[in-house]
């Protein structure tokens, strides 16, 4: 397969903190490709300049053959993004909105056909200002996709969304890809990334940390399980961490989460019965993309709303 | 319009980014009403004063309300270009508007070709009222060199619609756009003659007037309302104005 997108030594610093740092990664075509990482990571970073937002202060890229910077009529022809944060005016319509950017395109899509696919048939004449949060992320997922782009870059694609909207946008998403546009998605919910993603790139502080299939990562670290049981006395986290089969240790109100190797239940359960400590509604799984998160970048991971 | 002959759907993106600012200019009611709305209102106020409409040998036979008129219509070309004008555009790139068209084909050139568009048609619209009430209420003949007076009344409209967008450009927040538009409004709207005529003023402002986009614009609407070619020197002082801020504009736009 071809590469779609191709970065090699991307930089870029604003003012005197580094934004991204040294990053190279290259996209194949039909790929979904995710970029994952802590607010602040460099991911929003990252894609502007694929987009051709923003100037990288050194490094490369090409996307579709083409220098984002310098080929930009032509790629934004064949490059749909949607952005974080970016509204339309309030008193613009669902359906004039639509039909207005598809104009700016050679091979636009057919608009209407995508205002249902999101679900917003039914808005075509409500005023952007009085859609609901999620309603105007659709929206902004149509205009992305309104020129029938070769590439889509999904700036945090489901936030706002209600879970069951969110399932809906997964399955848009797979169409669309079904239908061969490559889609780079960044994200920082990691059931999306498991569910959609064909490769996942983990960013932390401006440079990549891995990048494998989701399910390659999980099985890349040394935690092969995940413990977890709600102890019967307060717990010193020292306690596990101390154990060499432990990679960390994770409170979630009262629950404790233990990530670590294949040995590790029988670690922590000894340890636990030599200190006299139960452990209630005992689980055991096998390590997550959301695991390899925590190990990799050793930031506990918000799962925001 | 002649858009409409063209087959929807093949209608250029300029055209379409152009009528969308004026569905959406329409749209902000009690903005559209006050902004058309305040020319014609005080243009009714100074044609019920007789003060203002007896004829007077000091205006060689004109009365001060027909000398307004012209300055009535530089009044809503500022309030337009210079207080609406760069508020909307600043307050679309502060919510990410511009910055979403960014990722698109339609192009910076594009996106303030349309604002000036779309402002042109404003503009044209008001001054077409104003001229109307004018006459049908108050009698006052139409200009007389027609041809002159529109090329006055584009050249102005273009020359302050650029200053607007100029301001846009430079602005960094819609509220310092604003600021910034109302603080010009008053000094070049004293400069139209708003408060004295031009012709009274000290011979220093007359000059000063003159090389100011409204001083200029009055003049030349002015002359052609008496019939005459308005002179060259003002229609070049209007047109620098349109060319240096529109390129400037175009050069500092910025969609974030």
């Amino acid at each position: 397969m071809t590469a779609v997108i191709d970065v090699q030594h991307l930089h870029k610093a604003y003012q005197d903190t580094v934004a991204v740092d040294d990053i190279s990664f290259s996209v194949a075509e039909g790929e979904i490709f995710g970029i994952l990482g802590p607010n602040g990571a460099g991911k929003t970073t990252t894609v502007e300049c694929i987009e051709g937002l923003r100037a990288p202060d050194r490094g490369t890229i090409t996307v579709l053959g083409l220098d984002p910077r310098r080929n930009r009529a032509e790629l934004t022809q064949r490059l749909g993004a949607q952005l974080q944060d970016s509204r339309l005016p309030d008193r613009l319509r669902v359906g004039e909105a639509l039909e207005l950017y598809s104009s700016f395109y050679r091979t636009p899509a057919d608009w209407r056909e995508l205002m249902e696919l999101l679900g917003l048939a039914d808005k075509q004449r409500t005023m952007f200002g009085q859609l609901s949060g999620g309603q105007q992320q659709r929206l902004s997922i149509a205009l992305a996709l309104v020129g029938s782009p070769q590439v889509a870059v999904l700036d945090e694609l489901t936030t706002g969304l209600d879970p069951q909207a969110r399932r809906d946008t997964w399955e848009l998403i797979e169409g669309v890809r079904a239908r061969g546009v490559t889609i780079v998605l960044v994200t920082h919910f990691m059931e999306e990334a498991e569910r959609l993603c064909d490769r996942v790139a983990l960013i932390d502080a401006g440079r990549i940390v891995a990048v494998d299939t989701p399910a390659g990562l999980a099985e890349g670290l040394q935690a092969g399980q995940r413990i977890q049981f709600r102890p019967s006395v307060p717990l010193d986290d020292a306690l596990l961490t101390s154990l060499p089969e432990v990679t960390s240790v994770v409170h979630r109100g009262d629950v404790v989460v233990v990530a670590g190797n294949d040995n590790a239940l029988n670690a922590v359960t000894s340890a636990l019965a030599r200190n006299q400590i139960v452990a209630r509604q005992l689980r055991v799984e096998q390590a997550s993309l959301e695991d390899a998160f925590v190990a990799l970048t050793g930031h506990h991971h918000d799962n925001q709303n | 319009m002649s858009v409409t002959a063209v087959p929807v759907g093949r209608r250029p993106a300029i055209v379409r980014l152009a009528l969308t600012e004026l569905r959406l200019f329409a749209r902000e009611r009690a903005r559209f009403v006050a902004r058309l709305a305040l020319p014609i209102v005080l243009l009714v106020i100074f044609g019920s004063i007789p003060f203002y409409t007896q004829a007077r040998r000091s205006l060689q036979g004109h009365s001060l309300f027909e000398a307004y008129v012209p300055i009535l219509i530089a009044y809503s070309l500022a309030i337009i270009s210079l207080t609406a004008l760069p508020m909307v555009l600043a307050d679309y790139r502060d919510k990410g508007v511009l910055r979403r068209l960014q990722t698109t084909p339609a192009g910076a050139s594009r996106v303030i070709g349309a604002q000036l568009l779309a402002y042109l048609a404003v503009v044209a619209v008001t001054v077409v009222l104003i001229l109307a009430v004018a006459r049908i209420g108050y009698g006052v003949f139409l200009p007389r060199e027609v041809a002159g007076f529109i090329v006055a009344a584009l050249l102005a409209a273009g020359a302050l619609i650029c200053l607007g967008l100029f301001i846009a450009a430079v602005s960094p927040s819609a509220q310092a756009a604003q600021a910034i538009g109302t603080i010009l409004f008053f000094p070049l709207m004293f400069f139209a003659g708003l408060f004295f005529p031009i012709p009274v003023m000290p011979s220093f402002l007359r000059h000063l007037s003159h090389a100011t986009p409204l001083g200029a614009g009055v003049q030349a609407l002015q002359d052609a309302w008496l019939g005459h070619w308005p002179h060259p020197l003002q229609l070049l002082t209007l047109a620098a104005y349109l060319v240096v801020c529109g390129i400037a504009a175009a050069r500092l736009f910025r969609w974030k």
